[in-house]
């Protein structure tokens, strides 16, 4: 029923938790609701160089939701912000296998890869330039 | 150890008690006669064994006659002969049927189907507990009413409903009252003699027989209950339900019934007694866990809890060895949370936490005390994992939080 994907990542999900309250160059996407069955919780801890260095994440869903939110934490790291941001949920599709009832799952984790860097966006008010160019510093 | 996978999911079926099997293989094999067959030794053959199926039915719910019991294909067939049969054979006198809102789908789409043939259904609501009050009933029963069904007892929730209360007003008041009693039967004491009920459906598969049987219970008395048939053709079951009879079927539904009703004080006592234990041990060891439904009227084996900020198949997903159901709508494919708990008024953020555990005649202590560790190890790691469980623990409300609201 499940791709051997989704289950190793709901057994061992990557990156999971949060960043200290405050910690600074974090930005935080809360997508979904309880009355839908699903909440995701991503966060990114993003350099002056506009490079997300690290990211976290918690999830309350379904094990397709665990295992996209997991999988969007590695997807993430490494990445500038605008390569972060235009990541696309089938990107997760295909790589768990996901069936079509799952695919809602996959578009949430896409939502919050791009609601935490909106929060970053916000908090820290960067300037972002294009994928190839170096983001400019926060300011904030 | 115990032996892996534990199944724990008694209300959806049951498996095959080895003694019913015994008892239906001449059936499977050497006794192949059509019950329908006058003429020779085969076919009285087959005709005994289903009488003696019918008897043992009958005795179950000390029905008065075993001519009372009709044999179909399965509770839903029974559901939809007493629904139907019932609608159809009293349309000259009236037009309305009042049932429940956690009624077993078979009884709710014969109603929906009904009512596209211009019948007004009246669905009622239920309390916190799943608990319909008669008094709800007497009140929509109007100059228009042929029939009232409701279930003895929920297969989500496990709710007993006060069947006798609600008989006594539909004899008072004239209307025929059905009541699918699948979830019921064989697992508390039913008595056809107490209980004004005029029709009634119950199920092998539950009850530890095979799958693809069923019975439809009709009240012998004046005047006669017509119910118009769904079936037709030889005229088997008194015309009521034609097609040559299911001899094996019937023979282990029977067989079952009869077990069922021998061991029932015993069985009842340690069914709940080991639903206790799971229920204690959950409770007593994880936080935030709610108990849907009735915590006394209720049937002995069944528990539901919903485990707060866990997604029920998630936890589902981790109780790889353990076979239980969930209300959560992610395991549903129309992805709706269970219309039962709805009913009952838990809200779809716990509907969605949900599951069912049934414990039933092959389950051991054991395999609860498994059941409760994994369990309490899978619902601590996945609430670790949950952004919800966090926000609790650091005092948010989580009904103050303004969710996008455009999923
Ligand atoms: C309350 C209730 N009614 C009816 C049915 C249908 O029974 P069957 O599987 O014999 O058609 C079930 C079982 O799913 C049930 O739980
Ligand atoms: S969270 Fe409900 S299907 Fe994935």
């Amino acid at each position: 029923m499940y791709d051997p994907k989704v289950i190793d990542h709901y057994n061992n999900p990557r990156n999971v938790g949060s960043f200290a309250k405050g910690e600074e160059g974090v930005g935080t996407g809360i997508v979904g609701a309880p009355a839908c069955g699903d909440v995701m919780k991503l966060q990114l801890k993003i350099n002056n160089q506009g490079i997300i260095e690290d990211a976290k994440f918690k999830t309350f869903g379904c094990g397709s939701a665990i295992a996209s939110s997991s999988l969007a934490t590695e997807m993430v790291k490494g990445k500038s912000i605008d390569e972060a941001y235009s990541i696309k949920n089938t990107e997760i599709v295909n790589e768990l296998k996901l069936p079509p009832v799952k695919i809602h799952c996959s578009v949430l984790a896409e939502d919050a890869i791009k609601a935490a860097i909106q929060d970053y966006r916000k908090r820290f008010s960067v300037a972002v330039k294009s994928a190839s160019g170096s983001a400019d510093t926060a300011k904030g | 150890m115990v032996k892996l996978p534990i199944y724990m999911d008694n209300n959806a079926t049951t498996p095959l008690d080895p003694r019913v099997l015994e008892a239906m293989m001449p059936y499977l094999t050497q006794n192949f006669g059509n019950a329908a067959s006058r003429t020779h030794s085969f076919g009285w053959i087959a005709e005994a064994a289903v009488e003696k199926g019918r008897e043992q039915i009958a005795r179950l719910i000390n029905a008065s006659s075993p001519d009372e019991i009709i044999f179909t294909s399965g509770a839903t067939e029974s559901d939809n002969l007493a629904l139907k049969g019932i609608a159809w054979g009293y349309k000259s006198k009236g037009n309305h049927i009042i049932t429940q809102k956690t009624e077993h789908k078979a009884v709710l789409d014969s109603c929906k189907f009904l009512q596209k043939e211009g019948y007004d259904v009246t669905y009622l609501d239920v309390d916190k507990y799943g608990l319909v009050d008669p008094e709800t009933v007497r009140a929509a029963i109007t100059d228009k009413t042929i029939l009232i069904s409701i279930m003895y007892a929920n297969s989500e929730i496990g709710t007993v409903q006060p069947i006798r209360e609600i008989g006594e007003i539909a004899k008072e008041k004239g209307v025929l009252f059905h009541c699918d009693a699948v979830q019921a039967a064989g697992k508390i004491p039913i008595d056809m003699q107490k209980t004004a009920v005029d029709l009634m459906a119950l199920s092998g598969h539950k009850i530890y027989g095979p799958k693809g049987v069923g019975a439809l219970y009709i009240r012998k008395k004046k005047p006669f209950i017509k119910a118009a048939p769904l079936i037709h053709g030889g005229g088997h079951e008194k015309g009521k339900r034609s097609g040559t009879l299911n001899v094996p079927g019937i023979v282990g539904f029977g067989a079952a019934s009869e077990l069922a009703q021998k061991d029932l004080p015993a069985e009842m006592e340690r069914l709940k007694r080991l639903r206790e234990r799971l229920r204690e041990g959950l409770t007593t060891r994880l936080d935030y866990v709610h108990l849907n439904g009735h915590p006394e009227k209720r049937i002995p084996g069944s528990v539901n809890l919903s485990f707060e900020f866990v997604e029920g198949e998630s936890l589902l997903m981790g109780l790889k060895d353990v076979a239980v159901s969930s209300g959560s709508a992610c395991t549903s494919a129309s992805l709706e949370p269970s219309y039962v708990l709805t009913a009952i008024g838990v809200g779809p953020e716990l509907a969605h936490t949900s599951i069912r555990f049934c414990v039933g005649r092959f389950n051991t202590e054991e395999e609860v005390d498994y059941v409760i560790e994994a369990v309490v190890k899978h619902v601590t790691r996945l609430r670790e994992l949950s952004p919800l469980y966090e926000m609790v623990l650091e005092g948010i409300d989580l009904n103050t939080i303004n969710w996008n609201a455009e999923q």
